[in-house]
């Protein structure tokens, strides 16, 4: 008989939790979010010995039960509603072998829920650099668990520790403190009033803003009633249970461990040294973002324009091969030409995600965020900004979830307010392709011009955002109490698996959250640029022909003149002469003035765009990046794309609020449509002017 | 006079000895930030905010702001 089990991953930030996930599940996970909110969840299902399944979940980092953060609010929630569906028959607590004390704690909180619980020391492997030993059967006994001694590095312990999951119901289910000796009056008449409740469980209720299910609402209700502390009580007795539980745990390591510092070997503190150094810690800094991009241009260059030609190929290859007609012509011009400007910005986003997941699985992240600290906070920002503001260099939607652990109000809304102007992934295709038209290739000081201007352009978006913290700190007037703590952990090589699952996560939901879009919008401008309303669309042909007829035209261009006439009066045609009025100021015609409305919907829908109005428009094989090159700007004569509008377009993207997606997880976080439309307009509105401004003086 | 976390110098150890400020938020104590817990400070940025801290074994950062509320005693 087969039953499925229901196992919760926990565990503080840093401890490997997620590398057991991978090691349990492997590519068997998926990733989603939780009811509701925008916090990840990732769940998986392992096989057990025996035929018993079990379905994983890899709950969000947190140091305790006290949550303080969305995030930490899951954990609590989850293990409080016996009924939720994902309730866990068995908690794993992953910890680090040279962070055991603090890593217990949670464990402590956990046991007291009286759910059964492993204990997983992980990173075993370091134990020996550490001169540490561990009496494990020691351990067992007094923490009352089954411990599991994991190297997930070494794939060492994962066999232990699927064995002992399969035989949960052996482990104990006692608790590690009693609370009544935190307090003795007050938890007593707590426990007077709810007899049946685990008292445990009602102090957090008491002391944690959360959710619960439905069915026990009411009498959780009843029980937030019972607040006859004040705040100040209530902390000083959250203070006194920390401190009763490292007692506890002080006298269980006082036997159980046994760390001979003579053994120690700190490659951290000679690392830190340089890394963390006043000076040379933020010359490094600079080295390896200059590292990151120029190796996301160099790296990338070849697969790219693989795939360009390639779908190039195809889109003739269909034209000629399948019957003629409007489905082969959809397929053509419309479909083939539409992947490809979201296809070939794989190789890059997937370089980007790379450098961005091995900054911070190797720890490195940390220790920017601990040399940015002084210097954000001038600007109204917090150390932990540096994440959300790298990170969005991926995108700016998980970037805005990021700011959680910002723990001032202030700081965190500044931030998300920000965030949008570093430069996204979404971006990047925009910025390539226009930079691969209108910057020379050559090299200075080893470093490509075209690489040189892409790294300004992320440099611009950093300055934005930063100056514009500056400015809403000095109007926001919101008082909110700040405090910032951060763990710095240890150096830590990067797991392949883990970045390869990251990478491979984060480029597939790419391709397919915004693939969708890119077709649906390719296939909707088709149609709107291959038919057209009135006589001057449907008689193109004998209006042209009559037109050039006593000129010399060969049939080609006779043909290339009819199709670009019909582009113009079909239904794009008409609606993009409409709104050129407002942009032709920037340099830009018609076709870009589409490619930048549909933009609104994602902003790499932009070369999707512009690839699919160019063929229909015309007849030759070409990749996207000739046919842009080949574009004749109407009125001023001479390439559409050169330096002044291409600087202006870059511009444009580089400052805009285009994206709807992330609008809507603003509004979510800040709980309110004033910001997001706030940014729209002023992100936009400043887009415009520095745009036009750009164009006028260059032209 | 009362010293704190602030008066550290880089590489100077101390004991803690006092948490009870209501600036000190429950996080760092559950960090291990405790009395009785050894302190030592690791690194300092630029104008000698944030503080790199080795508290009882675990690294983590705090601004100078909580650092003053975190009373020690110096080892001589």
């Amino acid at each position: 008989m087969s039953k499925q089990i229901n196992v919760a991953l926990i565990g503080n930030p840093n401890t490997g939790k997620t590398s057991v996930f991978n090691a349990l599940t492997g590519l068997n996970q998926k990733v989603g979010n939780y009811p509701g909110i925008t916090v990840e969840k990732k769940e998986g299902v392992c096989k057990l010995p025996r035929g018993v399944k079990a379905h994983i979940i890899d709950l969000p980092g947190t140091y305790s039960l006290n949550a303080s953060s969305l995030d930490e609010n899951v954990v609590i929630e989850l293990l409080l509603n016996k009924n939720d569906k994902d309730f866990p028959d068995v908690a794993v607590v992953v910890s680090d072998v040279e962070n055991l004390k603090r890593n217990l704690l949670l464990f402590t909180q956990i046991k007291d829920l009286e759910i059964p619980t492993i204990l997983v020391i992980n990173m075993a492997d370091r134990m020996r650099y550490k001169g540490i030993s561990l009496d494990i059967p020691y351990l067992e006994a007094q923490l009352q668990t089954k411990i599991a001694l994991m190297s997930t590095r070494k794939k060492e312990g994962i066999e232990t520790l699927k064995n002992l999951l399969s035989n949960y119901k052996d482990i104990p289910v006692s608790a590690c403190i009693n609370p009544s000796d935190i307090d003795k009056d007050y938890f007593e008449s707590l426990q007077k009033a709810f007899p049946n409740q685990l008292l445990y469980k009602l102090w957090l209720v008491i002391t944690q803003d959360v959710n619960f299910g439905k069915t026990d609402r009411n009498e959780i209700e009843a029980v937030a009633n019972f607040k006859t502390k004040s705040k100040a009580d209530l902390k000083r007795l959250q203070q006194r249970e920390t401190v009763k539980r490292y007692q506890f745990i002080n006298n269980v390591l006082k036997k159980g461990q046994t760390i001979d510092i003579a053994q120690a070997k700190d490659l951290r503190s000679k690392l830190d040294r340089v890394l963390t150094h006043k000076f040379w810690g933020y010359i490094i800094f600079f080295i390896i973002l200059l590292t990151i991009f120029q190796a996301i241009y160099d790296w990338s260059s070849v697969p790219m324009d693989f795939i360009d030609s390639t779908f190039a190929f195809f889109s003739e290859w269909t034209k000629n091969h399948l019957p003629e007609g409007a489905f082969t012509n959809l397929l053509a011009e419309g479909i083939i030409p539409g992947l490809g400007g979201i296809v070939i910005f794989i190789p890059q986003i997937a370089f980007l995600f790379l450098f961005i997941s091995v900054l911070e699985e190797s720890g490195y992240m940390s220790r920017v965020v601990f040399l940015m600290d002084r210097v954000m906070r001038r600007f109204g920002l917090s150390g932990k900004s540096v994440v959300p503001l790298i990170s969005g260099t991926a995108c700016a939607i998980p970037a805005i979830m990021a700011t959680r652990n910002i723990e001032s109000w202030k700081e965190r809304l500044i931030t998300i307010l920000v965030t949008p102007f570093t430069t996204c992934s979404a971006r990047l295709p925009v910025y390539l392709i226009i930079i691969s038209l209108i910057i020379p290739e050559g090299r200075f000081l080893g470093l490509g011009y075209q690489a040189l201007t892409l790294m300004f352009l992320y440099l611009i978006g950093f300055a934005t955002a930063v100056i514009s913290a500056y400015i809403l700190n000095k109007i926001l007037k919101i008082k909110s109490k700040t405090f910032f703590v951060v763990e710095m952990p240890n150096y830590k090589l990067p797991l392949f698996k883990n970045v390869a699952l990251t990478v491979v996560e984060k480029t597939k939901s790419f391709v397919f959250g915004a693939g969708k879009i890119i077709l649906a919008i390719s296939i909707v401008l088709w149609f709107l640029a291959s038919y057209g309303p009135g006589e001057k669309f449907n008689n193109a042909e004998e209006i042209v022909k009559t037109e050039y007829a006593s000129q010399q035209f060969t049939e080609e261009e006779i043909n290339q003149h009819i199709a670009s006439y019909k582009l113009e009066h079909s239904y794009i045609g008409i609606t993009g002469q409409a709104i050129e009025p407002i942009i032709r100021p920037l340099g830009y015609d018609w076709k870009i003035g589409i490619a930048i409305v549909s933009s609104f919907a994602a902003r790499e829908v932009f070369v999707g765009t512009l690839a699919t109005i160019y063929s229909v428009g015309s007849d030759d094989e070409a990749t996207i990046k000739n046919r842009m090159a080949a574009e004749v700007n109407p009125i001023l004569g001479g390439p559409l794309f050169n330096f002044a509008s291409g600087i202006s377009l870059l511009l444009f993207y580089a400052f805009a609020m285009q994206c709807m997606s992330t609008l809507a997880v603003v509004k979510r976080e800040t709980n309110s449509w004033k910001w997001p439309i706030l940014q729209l307009f002023i992100m936009s509105g400043f887009a415009y002017i520095v745009a036009l401004i750009a164009f006028q003086v260059l032209k | 006079m009362q010293h704190t976390i602030a008066d550290l110098k880089r590489g100077e150890r101390a004991i803690i000895l006092d948490v009870s400020s209501i600036h000190i938020p429950l996080k760092l104590l559950e960090m291990g930030c405790l009395p009785g817990n050894s302190v030592e400070l690791v690194q300092l940025a630029p104008f000698k905010d944030p503080m790199y801290l080795n508290i009882n074994g675990t690294h983590l950062a705090i601004r100078k702001e909580t650092a003053m509320h975190i009373l020690i005693e110096k080892e001589t």
